[in-house]
């Protein structure tokens, strides 16, 4: 039992002194109700009720509560059984055996069994369906309905993140009627979803407002709060008066809201705690000018990360040592970071030739001087002040830098995809699963994969193989902490910050805590969250 | 009369062809795709995928092949599918219309009521306090930012005096009300965005009518009038104000598109669901089908507001008749 201890060192390690507005809780001396309606805002309306077409935000908030998966992440970021009761892997991991739970029935009353699944499983790898995500199903050799609370799932080669991708939400066979491709992409089901999950979908107002009410039959108790009401709100500031004016019951704060007045937080509970994602400066390592890593190095003391988390994120967020979020357990604490120390950089690069001779205030070598262009991609302002705070920090140790924002597209195809590029400012958004082989393995280096840096380590070459065919977590935890402090070691991208995530949630409602898990989703739990009798604020009208 | 009217619609259909294979241009020449949201940097995605994605959606075709497609459609009136969430671009421009409508009915007529009295009381009482007064407050109303005003008016009279919502169209729990309480809560709801609406428009409108009154009180029929010893009431709204009413009646015309084309800014800040999100939308999601619905749609009626123009133009002014 060794490793729930270290999730709780690190996690007060990194919330001990976060969690600034932690209230005394309010709801002691009243039972919870089943009753109530949260209501929650988001700046797009949804597309496809469906958790196999929809890919934005909006629908995923939706369909994580209509739809179950088969396993789904407990708050330590483990797999545990969601629809499937346990599940077996074969010794080579080439075959998962998931056992369903029994008694799980659809919102409309129909039983769900092994031939959803599979329905399910179908439509991904349909090539006429318009999912995003056939591609975590690829590996798939076989697929077996053995009974149908039993199905054997052969894969061609062990993938650990196989596991993960089956937290899909299933879908039912029956309410389709077996449609396929075009017929599947235009059901309109996709607007009234039939799912499995903690609530059910009672209707939904184009561009205004999606309704869900909690569902009395559901496998895992019935949910407390009665109505979960998602707002559409395009503008962020309006729904910061919304907010103050308590007609929404929660929002993800922006760094300068998260400081406004503290009036305006009233009766409400902040929280702070990294998000999953971190923006980093890349290099690209075949140009000449970065090859050497001890250049690398120097430009990594040059940097002051505190002063860009001040200037860039107001503060609210922490720099970053590697690929992992700090809440994770593939998270490495003993990584130490590069100090912001510009006379040791100033050192190693005289040390590598690199000195001023003609007195221009930029260092120069053979002739050449010490300077490159750094690109980004338009319309993040983030990215573009974190840019020009380099360009400062670096101009003090004699590096020129010259910055250029791209639009988007152009971005991708023109510089990312065709690696033409001399450093970048980026972020990537993170998956509770550590696998990053996508990102860091020397395979992927090709043009349009994510290897843009063309990083190339044999020894993360080889973990990153190896982290995708253990199933055992003690040894995936050692792998990816290895990882971690590698690539951090070989500086292929400098780990800016991670931005800090800023929900806040009205105090009438227990349940909200911050774990692990909250960083790739705050409502994790929600489905446990209920509100005192004594302070329900919206009271079902109708009897229940 | 009739004979015009023909040519006129006749020559639409070029027009109208021509406008929408400028759309169709213009959308494929701006840079990114529909399916971009899906693929870029999207580490879960095989390239196998994303190149499926993109056949689905037919955009490997050549461009002239997509439009043709796009065109053997629409003849038939099927504006196709959203790529964004499969239903009939129809179906989507529906559920929105009726609230675009509503809100620019109102404002509309607002802003028409409210210009033509500004615009003629200013011009009666030509360079006085008033004229200057409604000149400055048309133009502070036209010239600052319409969100700024939108924010304003939501702090002071949904936060800090609580009257009205502060967005949105509908209350919560709007379903459960009587029919009058309904009516009474749209008003409510209705009440902020239409008077921005109003007071960040009016400024041409007046303007238009302003010049359109000083213009007819220089007629000589009107010192005619005066020096018959009609009293000044008479020669306002007798004699001048239904002549300065013409060109004020072709913009009428004019405003069609407006009536549905709806307000990007406006709709988002109010959270009003109506077609400038849509559109809006579809413009940054390159969901090129509702883009073209609408374009088509909002063209179409450019056209024949510009021929209701000049059919009212007619009416309303003996003098001119068309061959």
């Amino acid at each position: 039992m060794t490793r729930p201890l270290t999730l709780a060192l690190i996690l007060s390690s990194f919330l001990g002194c976060r969690t600034e507005t932690a209230r005394v809780e309010t709801a002691q001396g009243s039972e919870p109700a089943f009753d109530d309606t949260f209501i929650e805002s988001s700046i797009g309306d949804a597309s496809y009720l469906n958790p196999i077409l929809a890919s934005d935000n909006a629908s995923g908030a939706i369909n994580g509560m209509v739809f179950n998966g088969l396993v789904k992440y407990d708050s330590q970021i483990q797999l545990i059984g969601d629809l499937a009761e346990s599940w077996d892997i074969s010794k080579d991991g080439l075959t998962f055996r998931f056992h369903l739970k029994h008694n799980v029935f659809w919102h409309d009353g129909h039983p769900f069994t092994a031939e959803d699944v599979l329905y399910t499983y179908e439509r991904l790898v349909d090539p006429e369906v318009k999912t995003p995500y056939s591609s975590n199903f690829d590996k798939v050799k076989k697929f077996e309905v053995l009974d149908p609370h039993t199905l054997r799932i052969t894969y061609k080669e062990p993938f650990v993140p196989a596991l993960e991708s089956w937290g899909m939400g299933i879908v039912p066979r029956h309410v389709f009627a077996d449609a396929k491709g075009k017929a599947f992409n235009e059901h309109p089901a996709n607007k009234r979803p039939i799912g499995t999950g903690p609530y059910r979908f009672k209707e939904w107002k184009v561009d205004e407002k999606i309704v869900l009410e909690s569902n009395p039959n559901y496998f895992g108790g019935k949910p407390h709060i009665a109505r979960y009401v998602f707002r559409i709100i395009p503008d962020n500031a309006v729904e910061f008066l919304e907010l103050r004016n308590k007609t929404i019951d929660t929002m993800v704060l922006t760094p300068d809201q998260y400081r406004a007045y503290e009036e305006f937080f009233d009766g409400y509970k902040r929280f702070r705690f990294p998000r999953g994602a971190y923006s980093y400066f890349g290099f690209n390592l075949k140009n000449p000018l970065f090859q050497e890593k001890r250049v690398r190095l120097a430009i990594a003391h040059a940097i002051d990360k505190k002063a860009l988390v001040n200037g860039v994120l107001l503060g609210m967020g922490q720099s970053a040592t590697g690929p992992f979020l700090p809440l994770s357990w593939s998270f490495n604490p003993e990584v130490k970071d590069f100090e912001y120390l510009p006379e040791l950089s100033k050192k190693i690069l005289s040390e590598e030739g690199w000195a001023d001779t003609n007195g221009d205030g930029i260092l120069d070598k053979n002739g050449r001087p010490f300077q490159f262009t750094l690109i980004t991609n338009q319309g993040n302002k983030l990215r573009s002040l974190t840019a020009e705070i380099l360009q400062q920090q670096l101009k003090k140790i004699g590096i020129k830098m010259q910055i250029r924002i791209v639009e988007w597209s152009t971005f991708i195809k023109n510089f990312i995809d065709k690696r033409q590029f001399e450093a970048v400012i980026l972020g990537w958004a993170l998956s509770p699963d550590p696998d990053i082989y996508n990102i860091w393995h020397s395979s992927q280096k090709k043009d349009g994969q994510y290897n843009f840096v063309s990083y190339d380590n044999p020894e993360v070459d080889r973990l990153l193989e190896e982290g995708r065919r253990s199933f055992n977590l003690e040894k995936r935890k050692q792998i990816y902490q290895k990882v971690h402090a590698l690539i951090h070691d070989d500086i292929p991208y400098i780990f800016l910050y991670y931005p800090d995530f800023l929900p806040v949630v009205q105090e009438r409602f227990v349940g909200p805590k911050v774990v692990p898990i909250s960083s790739f989703g705050f409502g994790w739990n929600f489905d446990e969250w209920y509100v005192p009798r004594n302070q329900v604020r919206y009271p079902m009208m109708s009897p229940q | 009369m009739i004979q015009y009217l023909l040519r006129r619609i006749g020559l639409m259909i070029p027009l109208l062809f021509g406008i929408t294979l400028l759309t169709f241009l213009v959308m494929q020449i701006s840079p990114g795709k529909p399916t971009d949201v899906l693929t870029d940097l999207n580490v879960k995605m095989t390239a196998e995928s994303k190149e499926r994605l993109i056949e689905l959606y037919g955009l490997n075709k050549p461009w002239t092949v997509q439009y043709w497609n796009w065109l053997k459609r629409v003849v038939q009136l099927d504006f196709g599918r959203s790529f964004k969430d499969d239903r009939p671009v129809i179906q989507k421009i529906k559920e929105r219309l009726p609230a675009s409508l509503l809100l620019n009915l109102l404002s509309l007529s607002l802003i028409f009521a409210a210009a033509l009295f500004l615009g003629i009381s200013s011009a009666a009482k030509r360079s006085s306090l008033f004229d200057k007064g409604t000149t400055l407050f048309v133009y502070i109303g036209f010239s600052a930012p319409t969100f700024w005003i939108a924010l304003l008016l939501m702090i002071g009279f949904g936060l800090k005096l609580g009257i009205v919502p502060i967005s949105g169209l509908h209350s919560l729990n709007f379903a459960e009300l009587s029919p009058l309480e309904k009516g009474i809560d749209l008003l409510r709801h209705l009440a902020l965005p239409v008077t921005v609406m109003a007071l960040t428009g009016l400024a041409a409108l007046t303007r238009y009518s302003r010049s359109a009154m000083l213009e007819v009180l220089h007629q000589d029929y009107i010192r005619t009038a005066r020096a018959k010893g009609v009293p000044e009431r008479n020669v306002l709204f007798h004699h001048a104000f239904r002549n300065a009413l013409i060109p004020v009646i072709t913009l009428m015309g004019l405003m069609l598109p407006e009536l549905i084309g709806g307000s990007f800014i406006f709709e988002t800040i109010f959270a009003y669901p109506g077609m400038g999100r849509l559109g809006y939308d579809a413009i940054m999601s390159r969901d090129y089908p509702v883009l073209m619905g609408i374009g088509t749609i909002v063209a179409f009626l450019t056209l024949l507001g510009n021929l209701l123009a000049d059919i009212l133009y007619a009416f309303a002014d003996p003098r001119i008749r068309y061959r």
